[in-house]
């Protein structure tokens, strides 16, 4: 997947978690967790789809790494490059 | 609502959740609707564990709704469904009645703030930094400080006020003053964020429409099975015994107590010497002690409020509140509201907390006999908010730790699961041994239908990962 797509996946995932986010305003570079009024079990939840998807295992102590969507894309390009 | 009998389940299965309380329904219902096999085993005729109720005469009598915060709409629209999310509806009325103030609040961190500037003459900035210091609390940085610490820092020597911000949550948790201040930060706040909230229809309902939707998603509900243990091959687990039967599955989810789960199930000789030494410090949490009252079809009480934390004790303390003989009870009342598609019902549920030890050491005579008397003290306090409340009367029946221990089998009775340290031990448990993971109330913060749901769904992503790992 291209870094495009990647942003294109994570946004779709928390569209089906809260289908009232904007993401019109969205600032790749500042935590999602402020600017969509999401929590660390919508996390969770992204954590779990991306491994019912594309049997991606993030471990717990990377989840860290998902605060922004641009860290999000940083850190899952190498893991998805070949989905 | 038929479930499938236990001599037609299949031999095999990817995850078995032992335990039907609303962790173990969430966690199945996770796990199912991402794709594994899923046998849910629960050793009661009902699902719910003590999410129950039960009827007797014309009523139905809740064990466990007396209200949970917001979050739950939330977390029932992404776990559950649409129609359980539209169900919850919130509880407005909420009453303190105690020797040093009385007052009805909706329970939100607005109509508090006011309460504690106004009645109480505490400075709006120390409010306000009060509840900016516990809405930043984490589960995962626990700095040590204990809730006394937490109170004396920001409302030091208001016994009043103590009172005011701790009596819900020892309730609802069974915590004290004595626990880290995160559990009270966390659980105050999730309340504090808009409110009380119950469920329009009752806990039937609730339980019926999850059932529903488990079945919807391929889980497998089998009732009246208890599990005899936990079977582990070469330190893994590989599936269940139910009596004569052995069910395998590569992932058991524990829904029964955290200490039950170790010492029952499994088997302390399943686990290696560090992690027992780590089980061992584990603490259970107290049980709790119920009156149940029915009113009579055609009579009527009238709005006294939904929640009422009651107590002629002079101060909070949450040692008086596990005595026999407290003087500290709730009371929850449910009209016609409650479930407004049935027959109009009025019952008054009076909750307290109570020491399984305590009720454990009587003989049979002395038991009724405690009961009975537990019985007249509730009926003492509610005449203050209802005088004809004898008359009115149809049913009245008593609920003792005994009780609780009888019908969810937890050590102890216990109704709130574990102190704190409980939480560490539930969530590495599969890391002890693979395969074997702990859904329930633990660590206080895990506790309450929110924190029961909500730790399903935490224990149904680690299970997922094992699965796939």
């Amino acid at each position: 997947m291209t870094r495009a797509e990647i942003n294109d996946l994570i946004l779709e995932i928390i569209a089906d978690i809260d289908e009232d986010a904007e993401f019109d305003d969205l600032d790749a570079d500042k935590p999602l967790r402020d600017q969509l009024d999401l929590d660390s079990m919508d996390f969770l939840d992204i954590v779990m789809e991306l491994r019912k998807r594309y049997q991606l295992q993030i471990p717990e102590e990377d989840y860290p790494e998902l605060a922004t969507l641009t860290s999000c894309v940083n850190y899952l390009e190498p893991k998805l490059k070949d989905k | 609502m038929s479930f499938t009998p236990l001599d037609q389940i299949k031999e095999t299965y990817d995850v078995i959740v032992i335990g039907s309380g609303l962790g173990g329904l969430t966690c199945a219902n996770r796990l199912a609707s991402v794709g594994h096999s899923v046998l849910l085993l629960e050793h009661h005729f009902k699902l719910g564990g003590l999410a129950t109720w039960f009827k007797r005469k014309s009523h139905i009598f809740d064990v466990s709704l007396h209200g949970f915060p917001y979050g739950m709409v939330k977390t029932c629209k992404k776990y559950w469904t649409r129609e359980i999310r539209d169900s919850i509806v919130q509880l407005t009325d909420i009453v303190f009645d105690n020797p040093q103030f009385s007052l009805k609040t909706t329970f939100d961190k607005v109509d508090f703030t006011d309460k504690l500037v106004r009645d109480f003459a505490v400075a709006r900035q120390v409010v306000d930094d009060f509840f900016a210091t516990v809405n930043a609390m984490n589960f995962y940085d626990d700095d040590g400080m204990t809730t006394r610490q937490l109170f004396e820092k920001f409302f030091p020597g208001r016994t009043d006020v103590h009172r005011f911000l701790m009596e819900p949550i020892t309730y609802a948790n069974g915590s004290t003053f004595d626990e880290p201040a995160i559990t009270y930060g966390i659980v105050f706040s999730n309340f504090m964020n808009r409110g009380v909230f119950t469920f329009k229809g009752g806990t039937d309902r609730l339980i019926g429409l999850m059932a529903d939707e488990l079945q919807r998603n391929g889980v497998t509900l089998c009732t009246r099975a208890k599990v005899d243990r936990v079977v582990v091959d070469n330190g893994r687990v590989v599936g269940v015994q139910v009596g004569e039967k052995l069910i395998k599955a590569p992932c058991v989810v524990s829904n029964s107590g955290i200490t039950n789960t170790i010492y029952n199930l499994a088997g302390r000789q399943a686990f290696p010497e560090e992690f027992l030494d780590r089980i061992d410090k584990v603490k259970v949490n107290n049980s709790s002690c119920q009156v149940y009252f029915g009113i009579r079809p055609g009579e009527t009480i009238p709005a006294i409020g939904d929640l009422l934390f009651t107590s002629t004790a002079e101060q909070f303390s949450s040692e008086e509140m596990l005595r026999m003989d407290t003087r500290s009870r709730t009371f929850s009342v449910y009209y016609p509201k409650t479930r407004p598609d049935e027959k109009e019902d009025y019952t008054v549920v009076a909750s307290m907390n109570a020491r399984f030890d305590d009720w454990a050491a009587l003989s049979e005579d002395e038991y009724k006999q405690a009961k009975e008397e537990m019985v007249e003290r509730c009926f003492v306090d509610l005449e203050r908010y209802i005088p004809d409340i004898r008359d009115k009367c149809d049913w009245v029946e008593a609920a003792t730790p005994r009780t609780f221990n009888r019908y969810t089998l937890h050590t102890k009775g216990s109704s709130f699961g574990t102190k704190f340290e409980g939480l560490d031990v539930s969530r590495k448990l599969f890391k002890a041994l693979p395969g074997l993971f702990h859904v329930g109330s633990v660590g206080i913060i895990m506790s309450g239908w929110l924190g029961a749901i909500n730790y399903g769904v935490i224990v149904a992503n680690d299970a997922d990962a094992y699965l796939r790992s």
